[in-house]
């Protein structure tokens, strides 16, 4: 409490004295708010006289009063000549106030302060995060045309695709699908392999047929295969690596995971 | 309730770790906050009433620090996506500016800079015009003067980095000043001296120029070069200064007064 009425003292901060050196030296070492009340309260230009006896009190019991944040609607009344707000007559006139309206003693400049410092934050942290999500990527397009079905003889897998975008097309069993290069056990790029029939995968070894099918290595599933459709406008397969389909949740039976070829 | 939950916190070890001095509510608490912490005491316990009154100091010093930060903060979001090679530097100052979304970001970082040179310049001005140079400020003069030049070659680095017509040629231009380097700009005086046997140390594939430019014309080497400089080399050694420069104005007895 004496330490908010020295706040409000009149003396600019620049005038008043420091706290005598032995002191603060003292305060120094000790641990952090474990000082009481300083020992240079007798000392300051503050009206010592009727706070005296808070000021005792205080020192009784000192860490409520040091560390307690003392909301601003308690504080202590200023006197009018201090008040930053106006002239002195505002004090007169706040008696006379209706229930309900704010007065110009309630309004706190320093809240709207921090209202706005806090907008401001607010603002500039959610720019810098908008600004970390790019708009335009550099990316291989996931939706492209890899040509007629008749480019896609049956039991072949087609490798031209798998550099740029990849995906190989693969026709087998009567029909024309896309598989996803993408190793299903940790993410690895899998090679065709023609000469043994298999993508294998170079990490860890894992292998799978030419339908996708896993069968060797530490793999837990199949690869996957992307959407193919039949572009309307010039009849060439359209590979959408948006739309994936896993065999062992049923969807390579799905129409859009395959073209039939009969 | 929530006074009881406040209490909780303002009182638990972790609270009290950080904030070790409490709420300042008088002096001698305001002088130990400011001791206790790392980037405050870098600055005056106290300022004279002079020394925040605008018309004495503008505000420059501190404008051009605000600048710094401002310039630190965009320059470090433009170098998410800014890649500095001769492939993609132009195309990718493009984007920031015409694609990103908050376009300004490239903006605020130019203006910006521009604006911390004028500041760095006004502020040196002021200095010299309050004759706070003077002993025993004469040493924070010096760093301020290295701080100016530090500016500059941000400023410098930074024009080639959006690797357009202008930046190329306007470091073509600037970089040819080393030439004339004495002894060690194969233009410069001096530089015939330095032979051996017969054979010229100093010649354009071995200067300051070369050294600064990283080959005999400005490219891709060049482009990196300035880059790194820019983006940590000069600024590490700036931020290092600045808070000497700093701790020199508190140590010197705070913002000089009026005369």
């Amino acid at each position: 409490m004496a330490d908010d009425e020295t706040r409000d003292a009149p003396a600019p901060a620049d005038e008043r004295p420091a706290a005598p050196a032995p002191g603060a030296e003292q305060e120094l070492r000790a641990p952090a708010g474990a000082g009481s009340e300083p020992p240079s309260a007798a000392a300051k230009p503050a009206p010592a006289k009727p706070h005296a006896p808070a000021a005792a009190a205080s020192g009784a019991a000192p860490p409520a009063a040091d560390r307690a944040p003392q909301p601003l609607a308690k504080k202590q009344p200023t006197p009018p000549d201090q008040s930053a707000f106006g002239p002195p007559r505002a004090a007169g006139k706040g008696a006379k106030v209706a229930a309900g309206e704010v007065t110009r003693r309630q309004f706190s400049w320093a809240a709207v302060a921090w209202v706005g410092f806090a907008a401001a934050i607010g603002g500039c942290v959610s720019a810098m995060t908008r600004f970390m999500f790019p708009n335009v990527l550099y990316e291989p397009p996931t939706n492209f045309k890899v040509g007629r079905p008749d480019d896609f003889p049956p039991g072949v897998v087609d490798t031209r695709f798998v550099d740029q975008y990849g995906v190989w097309v693969v026709n087998e069993g009567g029909r024309i699908f896309s598989l996803i290069a993408i190793c299903t056990h940790l993410g690895c790029p899998p090679a065709w392999l023609a000469t043994q029939n298999k993508f294998k995968c170079p990490c860890h070894g894992s292998g799978y047929y030419k339908s996708g099918i896993n069968f060797e290595g530490p793999t837990p599933r199949p690869l996957e295969r992307a959407r193919v459709y039949i572009s309307p406008d010039d009849g060439q397969i359209v590979v959408d690596k948006a739309q994936k389909f896993q065999w062992e949740m049923g969807q390579w039976e799905d129409p859009n995971s395959y073209i039939s070829i009969a | 309730m929530i006074g009881k939950l406040g209490k909780g916190i303002t009182k638990s070890q972790i609270w009290r770790s950080i904030f070790r001095v409490g709420i300042p509510t008088d002096n001698r608490k305001r002088a130990l906050a400011m001791l206790g912490n790392v980037v405050l005491h870098l600055h005056p316990i106290k300022v004279k009433k002079s020394g925040i009154r605008m018309s004495y100091t503008w505000c420059m010093g501190g404008t051009a620090f605000f600048l710094f930060l401002v310039e630190t903060i965009t320059g470090l979001l433009l170098m998410f996506y800014y890649r500095p090679t001769v492939e993609y530097a132009y195309v990718d100052m493009l984007d920031l500016r015409e694609a990103m979304a908050f376009g300004i970001m490239r903006e605020l970082h130019r203006w910006g800079a521009h604006a911390m040179v004028i500041a760095v310049w006004l502020h040196m001005f002021r200095v010299f015009m309050t004759g706070s140079y003077k002993p025993p400020r004469e040493f924070n003069w010096n760093i301020g003067v290295i701080l100016l030049v530090l500016t500059l070659l941000l400023s410098f680095t930074g024009y080639l980095l959006p690797w357009d017509q202008l930046a190329i040629w306007a470091i073509t231009v600037g970089s040819n000043m080393a030439r004339a380097t004495p002894l060690l700009g194969h233009e410069g005086p001096g530089a015939a001296l330095l032979s051996l046997g017969g054979q010229k140390l100093i010649h354009v594939g071995s200067d300051a120029r070369f050294a600064l430019i990283a080959g005999r014309t400005i490219g891709g080497g060049t482009l990196i070069r300035f880059y790194v400089l820019h983006c940590v080399g000069i600024p590490l050694v700036a931020a290092f200064l600045i808070a000497v420069h700093f701790w020199r104005v508190r140590k010197d007895g705070g913002i000089s007064g009026p005369v």
